[in-house]
């Protein structure tokens, strides 16, 4: 299906099943413990052996020797793999770095070799017996001293947000220099980790020259075709088979080293091996949010009225990698006639940087809603009215290209209204709790939504269930539940109904899971193929297919009516397609808006900053499930309160690596750092984007988290940080005296 | 983790003769050990599990004191009614310390035991003087800021990461043992724990195969105690900093702090500078402070910290 003119009426629009509140359909298998992950298939895959991956002692250099001899002889030893022995290995399209490191290494942790054994404490005993003997090479690591002398650099993130090289309208410098009100500041974000709950973990097993991966993936698509390219083989003679993923947060969109060390243990084995990255390699053997070092300039008319603004962004990666495309949003977000946006790439020797969730948006709004925040106070304005001065409905560059939704000014109010905005004092520093200095900050929220073509097959069998299958995944986010909402809202049937079989390569391929897209893109597909099944349906029973009805498990033409399981009583009926779209992503700025409050409490003594509350309202188009939609957003919001006070992937410059590689040294949010959270989702539907009228929710409700925190931070102690995550040190000197 | 061999001990002596052989080692509740075993950090060839040998409780001491049982776990230890009531600082730190679930398995003895956090430490790949000695220091010049800013040494910066000893080396706490010849000792917890020096792998006063058989508390000192753990997120984290007080009426008292050397830090002149107030007691505490860049900010941070508790104690 072909999806190139705005959606008109159709059958999800009736919302019977689609748009309401469910509890995801894989609750009970994940509560009980049934849902294998990666390393669980037991039944499928007995005999295994266990793989333990060995990481590279240095951050850049060469494998002057390697001492195997130790480790063969130890107890329970299958085999091991280095690339010395692996045989030739290509790369794949979408990861950066070799994912089998050796004579030269990239990378501290890159994978220099895989210890098989019969069980995993042999495996890990055995791999301390590696004895690899390193030649130090001079390594780049710091990201400041090289933006030095970085070159201009566009990029794509891979995952919605991308930027050329410089990009400008008007004439920034002159209107910059003119306006009466400027604001030029320099503001940073760390590297940061995905440090999702399951590692990166795979099983593989051969038969014959064929490969089969239970493996721990958001894209089966991409990954069967990195996996072929990097062993040399042909697409088909790989199978992925990822039915649940335990966090991936972009982390998994490639293939990594689990993958592809399982499969070359497995073929030197001769049997099945299994693997997890161990938690201490995982900052810096796979991927991360890169850093950057963000300025931003604006310049306004007294009334307020943003007259120049850019953002120009820094940051580094390995050889061949890409920029964080942090100043994508500031193309997009603010009315200005004269704007510049330029990204710096410089070559660092640190791990791969790629994807995290709102990869671009996530750092470019740290800075740029900061930076919003300090001139509406320079012109003496609410930060709010400020950005509702500035709103605009059209794209900047082309004003002829209009937004197909777009309601930040509506998300802005609803939210001020409900979290009391009224209540904050402009001037900070003003509240005191007992010790604690109180704040309020907002910030905008922003995302753009990614078309990207997804198929499905939908079957309807003989006892009148339907099933789907796809290779989407479901990452932790609910597409079990929505595909099935989508399934059963077609079909007219009751969600209980219909069975949703995901993540294997042998299905259709999908969006994947990914850049806010899986969602509106995968349910898209499953609408496409039940098109497919009605069709079917109908000829089945001998309607005339263009006026028929489906509902409450009946078939409807007229004054006719056929149960549906009656279609599928001389055997199932199959429907299959993918949605494609045409060019009204183009056509129109196809976005996602949303306004984050926050109020943190700043303990006077210490500096340091609890959050007190937090609101997020997403105008995102329809909510397939406002369940799963919230969870995905109050997941987002806690991400970026990691972000904005605590994560940071410390850099030690002389041995190029990160340093604090677990979760003790990596702090994430707990429990007790998330109090009340709320949701509000303004009702809209986009019908540009796709027959669903959906868009993604999940990183909207991360973009603009960070900046809110801070802000909030700011309006309590009336000292501004600009480098991330705001720890106490930052502000602990500067803070108001104690009375 | 390497092969080791294994002993489930009946007998405190006997145990602590098998400890004394080269490569053995001790196993409570195994909480730090075993993970550190996993990475070959920890590497015993010998494990005495000392888990049958009864001191798993709390008794009054004659003189109005009270003796911890060594292998009394954290949970029970900050949960008993006399600990909360008498030694409120000790429960206090205790459930600021580690998470729900290790606090049921980690022990008084095996708490005083653990070893730093020191990301350095942790990494088999970097230089350590305390995992492997004279390989030299890799968080000097490197990423410090959780590290000592006090009593440190050339050689090393690691803190402590405990709590509960912090609470502990307010409250004068002692540690009693029994050595391989059947000797008992009372070591007061200020000599318990050693400086790095330039040997820093040896962090304790323990000699060969001694073990801890309970932490003894003096008689109850009464005043207000707080313990004030800060740290970047509310849960589940090691102190940036942490401050032990029992502060009296008069506006006298005592303090420890944690997070900033390699043992928990009291000095006699900061507790008779406590009655002259925060700036007075904390310039005490870290005189001749040499911290790195990373971690200078934990000077005034202790400063303000005790300032804290203080007008807390005043509050109270």
């Amino acid at each position: 299906m072909k999806f190139e003119t705005p959606a008109q009426t159709n059958p999800i629009d009736r919302l019977k099943v689609v748009g309401q509140a469910h509890d995801r359909i894989d609750g009970p298998l994940k509560t009980s413990g049934l849902a294998t992950y990666a390393y669980e298939h037991h039944r499928e895959v007995p005999n295994v052996a266990y793989g333990y991956v060995v990481g590279s002692a240095v951050g850049k250099g060469r494998i002057k020797s390697l001492g195997l001899d130790e480790a063969r002889r130890a107890p329970g030893v299958v085999t091991i793999v280095t690339a010395q022995d692996a045989g030739p290995l290509g790369k794949g399209d979408r990861n950066t770095a070799k994912l089998l490191g050796g004579p030269e290494v990239d990378h501290y942790h890159q994978a220099v070799a895989v210890v098989v054994a019969e069980t995993f404490e042999q495996a890990r005993a055995a791999a301390a017996l590696v004895r690899v003997d390193y030649e130090r090479g001079d390594g780049r690591f710091d990201l400041d001293e090289l933006l030095k002398t970085a070159p201009l650099t566009g990029g794509d993130s891979q995952e919605g947000s991308g930027s050329s090289p410089e990009h400008r309208v008007g004439k920034f410098e002159e209107a910059f220099g003119a306006a009466p009100v400027k604001l030029d500041q320099r503001y940073t974000t760390p590297d940061q980790s995905h440090a999702m709950m399951e590692p990166h973990a795979t099983i593989a097993a051969w038969q014959g020259d064929e490969l089969t991966l239970w493996t721990s993936n958001q894209m089966i698509a991409w990954n069967k075709a990195d996996m072929a390219k990097t062993l040399g083989i042909p697409k088909e003679k790989v199978r992925l088979i990822s039915p649940y993923v335990g966090g991936g947060f972009g982390g998994k969109l490639f293939l990594r080293a689990d993958a592809l060390m399982a499969a070359l243990a497995a073929r030197a084995a001769k049997r099945p091996v299994k693997l997890a990255l161990q938690r201490p390699l995982m900052a810096n053997n796979t991927t991360h949010r890169p850093a950057t070092r963000q300025r931003v300039r604006i310049g306004a008319t007294k009334d307020g009225t943003i007259t120049a603004i850019a953002h120009e962004s820094g940051s580094g990666d390995l050889e061949n990698g890409g920029p964080e495309t942090a100043v994508n949003q500031t193309e997009l977000l603010y009315a200005g006639a004269n704007r510049l946006t330029s990204m710096r790439l410089a070559v660092l020797d640190l791990p791969e940087g790629n994807a995290m969730r709102a990869p671009g948006e996530a750092p470019g709004m740290m800075a740029l809603e900061i930076a919003i925040d300090e001139m509406a106070e320079q012109l003496g304005m609410d930060p709010i009215a400020f950005r509702i001065k500035n709103d605009t409905q059209v794209d900047p560059k082309t004003p002829t290209r209009k937004f197909s939704e777009r309601n930040l000014i509506r998300c802005m109010q609803e939210g001020a209204e409900r979290f009391g905005w009224d209540k904050r004092r402009a001037k900070p520093a003003q509240v005191r709790d007992g010790r604690w200095l109180v704040g309020m900050g907002v910030a905008a929220a922003f995302r753009n939504h990614v078309s990207r073509p997804s198929g499905a097959r939908v079957r309807l069998g003989r006892d009148g269930v339907v099933t789907v299958e796809s290779d989407m995944t479901d990452i932790g986010t609910g597409s079990y539940t929505i595909m099935a909402q989508t399934a059963a809202e077609m079909m007219g049937l009751p969600l209980d109904k219909v069975v949703v079989k995901l993540g294997d390569s042998s299905f259709p391929a999908s969006a994947g899971s990914g850049g806010q897209w899986g969602a509106a893109n995968a349910t898209s597909g499953v609408y496409a193929a039940c098109v497919k099944l009605r069709e079917a349906v109908a000829q089945r029973l001998g309607f005339n297919a263009a006026d028929v009805a489906f509902e409450d498990g009946q078939v409807r033409s007229g004054n006719r009516a056929l149960p549906l399981t009656q279609a599928a009583q001389d055997g199932e009926l199959l429907g299959e397609d993918r949605i494609e779209f045409g060019k009204l992503g183009k056509t129109f700025q196809q976005s996602t808006f949303g306004a984050h409050f926050v109020e943190v409490g700043v303990d006077a003594y210490t500096g340091v900053t609890r959050v007190r509350r937090m609101l997020a309202v997403c105008a995102a188009g329809r909510i397939l499930n406002p369940q799963t939609a919230r969870s995905q957003v109050i997941g987002a919001m806690t991400m970026g309160v990691g972000g904005a006070l605590m994560e940071e992937l410390a850099v030690d410059t002389r041995f190029g690596f990160f340093v604090n590689h677990d979760l003790a040294g990596y702090e994430v949010p707990v429990h007790a750092d998330i109090p009340h959270q709320e949701v509000i989702f303004l009702d809209e539907a986009d019908a540009t984007a796709n027959p669903l009228k959906a868009k993604g929710v999940g990183e909207l409700g991360l973009c603009g988290v960070g900046a809110a925190v801070a802000n909030a931070i700011y309006n309590a102690t009336g000292v501004r940080v600009r480098d991330y995550p705001i720890t106490l040190e930052k502000h602990l000197e500067r803070l108001p005296s104690i009375a | 983790m390497k092969a080791f061999t294994y002993e489930r001990a009946k007998d405190p002596v006997a145990a602590a003769r098998a400890a004394a052989r080269p490569g053995a080692k001790f196993l409570a509740g195994g909480t730090n050990l075993l993970d550190l075993m996993k990475i070959e950090i920890e590497a015993p060839t010998h494990l005495i599990d000392v888990q049958d040998l009864g001191f798993d409780k709390i008794e009054p001491t004659p003189d109005g004191g009270l003796r911890i049982g060594a292998l009394v776990t954290n949970t029970a230890m900050a949960a008993d009614q006399r600990v909360r009531r008498d030694y409120p600082l000790l429960t206090r730190a205790t459930v600021a310390g580690a998470s729900g679930q290790l606090r049921n398995k980690a022990t008084t003895a095996g708490n005083l035991l653990q070893r730093t956090r020191c990301p350095y430490f942790y990494d088999p790949n970097m230089p350590c003087n305390k995992r492997k000695p004279g390989s030299g220091c890799g968080a000097l010049g490197g990423y410090s800021r959780q590290l000592a800013v006090v009593g440190s040494s050339e050689a090393c910066i690691a803190t402590h990461p405990s709590d509960m000893a912090v609470a502990m080396r307010a409250l004068d706490a002692v540690v009693e043992t029994v050595n391989p010849q059947g000797r008992t000792r009372a070591i007061p917890i200020a000599e318990f724990h050693r400086l790095p020096g330039d040997t820093p792998h040896i962090e304790t006063t323990l000699t060969a195969g001694e073990l801890i058989t309970a932490v003894t508390l003096p008689k109850p000192i009464g005043g207000t105690q707080i313990y004030e753990k800060v740290r970047d997120r509310a849960s589940y984290a090691f102190a940036v900093v942490s401050v032990a007080a029992v502060i009296q009426s008069d506006g006298s008292g005592r303090v420890a702090v944690g997070g900033v050397a390699h043992k928990p830090w009291r000095v006699d002149a900061a507790d008779a500078a406590m009655s002259r107030g925060a700036k007075a007691a904390a310039g005490e505490l870290l005189a001749g402070a040499k911290p790195t860049q990373d971690n200078a900010f934990k000077i005034p941070l202790v400063e303000r910290t005790l300032a804290g508790v203080m007008a807390q104690a005043r509050a109270a």
